[in-house]
């Protein structure tokens, strides 16, 4: 789960990383307000989403009017198909150089790495890529953690002025303190502004939080919740995993390479996949009607393709899932089932009475699926 | 010969006495694997399936002579059971759980590594040596031994695999799954390692998915370690960016991880890669 800019700043500002003066603001009326405060300020959307400045997404404001009129054009907007709810209103920094710092997973090595960089405000892989040397990726143990060395390292990358080498040390620490505080496996300031006045400051932050610790971690959970769309919240209380995508055939499969394969390969026989969803192991009657319900209501959807290769899931299960889904949601739709694995002759037995077109292997139905997609007469 | 599991395993279920963990155990018993113990803290002294229960892991491994473990321990259990399995010196520790918070298996795999255990997972479903033992919750019935190895970062869409090879007569020495959360115990160069020198394993199959750079750095390992024919398939072309697609593992971030860049890489390895799942049969025939 990805934090909002301002949510990563308050977060690393606890732990005593800088951030620009700044409040966030849900009207273009207390936008101003906060811009009358602090002068000259940036007013920027607050969506979770990189390349917000090439996207429109971030605006200057010389004065509390303009500031007002920014936060009206952004406010309500969508930026990279995310809605923009909030703005985030901060002091303008006056910049002399920018900066890269992060602490990251590195999965290959199965360890974090303090990554910096002499140059901020840029696409750090990209930079990998073309100029590695202007790059330190210094691996962490995860038994020994960040030291000062590790420090000392990434400030000399970064081509740091030797006075700015203890709030640079207590930057990074506060950094690292954040990413494992808040069970993150990202934490980013990029760039990392070195102001006129000689001080550092987070210009801009990103925190990605681990799903799987979100348990442990009730606030920033709660964030997480926050805009859900209905379906969302839906599928999150369900257990399922589904994400919305732009094709017209609803997926729904366990397992999620699974998933991605039955994705795959709507699109192989010419069409697409509306979404991703993933049931998981072991789902239940109720779970798949779930999944149905979220699937059907999607306007796009042109037919459905269901993928099921019972392990620790049951065929059965799932056809009863699917039979109270056909009475209770009266699908508009053409639905295909393809049921393999435990208990498939006693799910195939449910379905054989249900309105459910049935096939044996995924190509099959797959093909099936985006042929029914098509309206009657339509080329293939 | 097959690859880390066979008749003589002597397997322990961690949190036997659970839905999973009893379901699955009668399950590998009825495959033929030894089960030889079970261990839910608190429940020793009962049995699952007509296998004792223990308090520990040490004591389940000293009195039944244990080798391997399986773990269907919940989430917030299941990094102890990780540290108690290797703690008590099981040499193979297999880890079905999903959802171990990432910054917990950095130091549980690392632990487990120096203790000279091999993990699988977490978040897979096993492997299994067809017709000598099962250690997983795979459907057993789709299974056929034979020569061909097979290792996966993904549970269903593995056994879509197996199936399709069986049916056309193409049996396993071994199925792996490695998991497919960001921090797994044994990446596919540990895996494909074992089959390179498994006598038995004529022809491997390797199942990839997006996110995270395994299946890059499997294709450099092919390249120059690797003799007998590899066949791959690599899911997630159609998944969008900065979007976790299920497994923790499946997500493309910073432009790295693409299908497209796992599927190029595997080619100029010379390994075939398959459009699609059912495919990979019809390309280990021509290998």
């Amino acid at each position: 789960m990805r934090l909002l800019e301002y949510q990563a700043k308050e977060l690393l500002a606890q732990r005593g990383v800088p951030a620009p003066s700044g409040q966030v603001a849900a009207t273009p009326e207390a936008a101003r307000e906060v811009a009358a405060r602090l002068g000259r300020v940036v007013v920027k959307a607050q969506v979770s989403v990189g390349g917000r400045g090439k996207a429109g997404g971030i605006k200057l404001a010389e004065t509390p009017a303009e500031a007002e009129a920014a936060a009206r054009a952004l406010l309500g907007s969508t930026l990279k198909g995310l809605p923009v709810r909030q703005v985030l209103v901060e002091q303008a920094l006056e910049i002399a150089r920018e900066l890269y710092l992060s602490v990251a997973l590195d999965r290959a090595q199965r360890c974090l790495v303090l990554i910096s960089c002499a140059e901020g405000g840029v696409d750090i892989e990209e930079v990998g890529r073309l100029r590695p040397a202007s790059l330190a990726r210094i691996p962490l143990d995860p038994f020994v953690g960040l030291r000062g060395h590790h420090i000392r390292q990434a400030a000399h990358a970064a081509h740091l002025p030797a006075e700015l080498g203890a709030a640079f040390a207590g930057l990074a620490e506060g950094l690292y303190r954040c990413l494992h505080e808040c069970d993150a496996t990202l934490a980013e300031i990029n760039p990392l502004a070195l102001t006129v006045d000689g001080r550092l400051v987070a210009a801009d932050a990103k925190i990605v939080v681990d799903d799987n610790a979100l348990y442990r971690q009730p606030e920033l959970a709660a964030w997480g919740q926050e805009g859900e769309e209905p379906y969302q919240a839906l599928a999150r209380e369900q257990g399922l995993s589904y994400i919305k995508l732009t094709g017209e055939i609803g997926c729904m499969v366990n397992g999620a390479g699974l998933a991605m394969a039955t994705m795959d390969i709507t699109r192989l026989y010419g069409s697409a996949p509306a979404n991703f969803a993933d049931i998981g192991g072991g789902a239940r009657a109720e779970r798949v009607l779930a999944a149905l319900r979220i699937i059907l209501a999607d306007p796009q959807v042109r037919a459905v393709l269901i993928n099921i290769f019972g392990g620790i899931t049951r065929c059965d299960e799932v056809a009863e899932g699917i039979v109270a889904a056909l009475r209770e949601l009266r699908p508009r739709v053409p639905i295909v089932a393809r049921l393999v694995g435990t208990n498939q002759e006693e799910g195939q037995r449910i379905l054989g009475q249900a309105q459910v077109l049935t096939a044996h292997s995924l190509s099959e139905a797959a093909r099936l699926a985006v042929s029914l997609a098509r309206p009657a007469g339509g080329q293939p | 010969m097959s690859i880390l599991v066979d008749r003589d395993t002597r397997l322990l279920v961690q949190g036997i006495t659970g839905r999973e963990g009893a379901f699955h155990t009668a399950q590998m018993l009825a495959y033929g694997t030894r089960v030889v113990a079970g261990c839910t803290p608190g429940k020793g002294g009962q049995t699952v399936a007509g296998v004792p229960v223990y308090d520990t892991v040490a004591q389940a491994a000293r009195e039944t002579g244990a080798n391997a473990s399986i773990i269907y321990v919940p989430a917030r259990q299941a990094l102890d059971a990780l540290y108690e399995a290797a703690d008590a010196g099981l040499g193979l520790i297999v880890c079905i759980t999903e959802g171990i918070p990432v910054l917990d298996m950095l130091q549980a795999a690392r632990y487990v590594a120096a203790k000279g255990a091999r993990l699988l997972g977490p978040n897979g479903p096993g492997l299994i040596s067809p017709g000598r033992a099962k250690v997983g919750i795979m459907p057993a019935h789709i299974h056929l031994p034979g020569p061909v190895g097979v290792v996966s970062r993904s549970g269903t869409l593995t056994y879509e695999v197996v199936w399709a090879l069986t049916q056309r007569g193409l049996g396993q020495s071994t199925c792996v799954g490695i998991g497919g959360d960001p921090i797994v115990g044994s990446s596919f160069v540990d895996i494909l390692a074992l089959f390179e020198r498994d006598a038995e394993t004529r022809a491997i199959v390797l199942i990839g998915e997006i996110g995270g750079t395994d299946e890059e750095q499997a294709a450099a390992f092919i390249r120059s370690e690797v003799h007998k024919p590899v066949v791959a398939f690599v899911a997630g072309q159609s998944a969008p960016p900065d979007q976790r697609m299920g497994h923790a593992g499946a997500i493309i971030s910073g432009g790295q991880g693409t299908a497209q860049s796992k599927i190029e890489a595997l080619q100029q390895a010379g390994v075939r890669v398959a459009a699609h799942p059912e495919q990979i049969p019809e390309l280990v025939l021509k290998s």
